[in-house]
């Protein structure tokens, strides 16, 4: 048991308590921060897997950019607690057993493949970040160029469908 | 068993948590969080295969889909502001006027 996986079984039980946490609470403030700790949990393992620009692009924009939206959104709309309301019989009795079959069937074959560690096209896995820019500015700067097209039309999208009177 | 291997059983874990808050919560944005909730365990995933192939196209597409996310969680919450200030309720038993 080495320290990494000691470390990595650590941060995965931080997420899996958050992630329970998100839909056990009914505030969704409540939810929110614990998906604050799923994230934060899921960037340390993007660090032990090696991807140090993802861990800190996980952490300003999904921590710090998309939870803080929906951080001031909860509290712009003021929401309250959930209603107790009557849930489906149907979709408890076959949905939950039928996720929970799905899981350990994923989980199942995931344990039984040992997958052999392939060598990639000559990569350095150890300076992952410069690689990773090098490949974001060489091979797909026409994606990248495209997601900068993409946030600018989200904005108008945004600023266009908040507006109070249309 | 490798670190990575455990990281997609992780993420198997988080979208099957994650599907489960997306059928069973009634509040419009509990809802959402459980799709970010989905998106990170794909992310997790791609990052774990990136690593078991050496390949870093996986660390690309993970960055593809976080951009992608920050934009739809933008227009998401526009259209839930609006939803919000029509129905005057963030539950979605309330957002049925489409119902037969």
């Amino acid at each position: 048991m080495s320290a990494e996986t000691i470390l990595f079984f650590v941060l995965a039980a931080a997420a899996l308590g958050g992630a329970v946490n998100l839909i056990a609470q009914t505030h969704p403030i409540h939810s929110a921060l614990s998906l604050i700790v799923v994230m934060v949990a899921l960037a340390g393992i993007y660090l032990l897997l090696g991807a140090e620009l993802l861990a800190a692009v996980q952490i300003i924009v999904y921590a710090g950019a998309i939870m803080v939206l929906f951080v001031f959104i909860i509290m712009l709309l003021n929401a309250g607690e959930e209603e107790r309301t009557q849930i489906s019989r149907a979709a408890t009795w076959i949905g939950v057993p039928f996720a929970v079959i799905l899981t350990a069937l994923l989980g199942w074959r995931i344990w039984l493949s040992q997958a052999p560690v392939y060598a990639g096209p000559g990569v350095e896995m150890v300076r992952a970040t410069r690689e990773l820019s090098k490949m974001l500015f060489t091979s797909y700067v026409f994606p990248f160029e495209l997601t900068s097209i993409l946030i600018l039309v989200a904005i108008l999208g945004a600023v266009v469908l908040a507006k109070r009177d249309f | 068993m490798q670190l990575e291997s455990y990281a997609v059983i992780l993420s198997a874990l988080l979208f099957g948590l994650g599907a489960l808050g997306f059928v069973f919560k009634r509040n419009i944005i509990t809802i959402f969080m459980s799709i970010e909730l989905m998106l990170n365990a794909v992310n997790l995933s791609f990052v774990a295969f990136s690593r078991i192939r050496a390949l870093l196209e996986g660390q690309v597409f993970v960055f593809f889909v976080i951009v992608v996310a920050a934009a739809e969680a933008a227009v998401g919450m526009a259209i839930i502001l609006q939803v919000a200030r029509n129905r005057h309720s963030l539950n979605i038993e309330r957002i049925d006027l489409l119902k037969l």
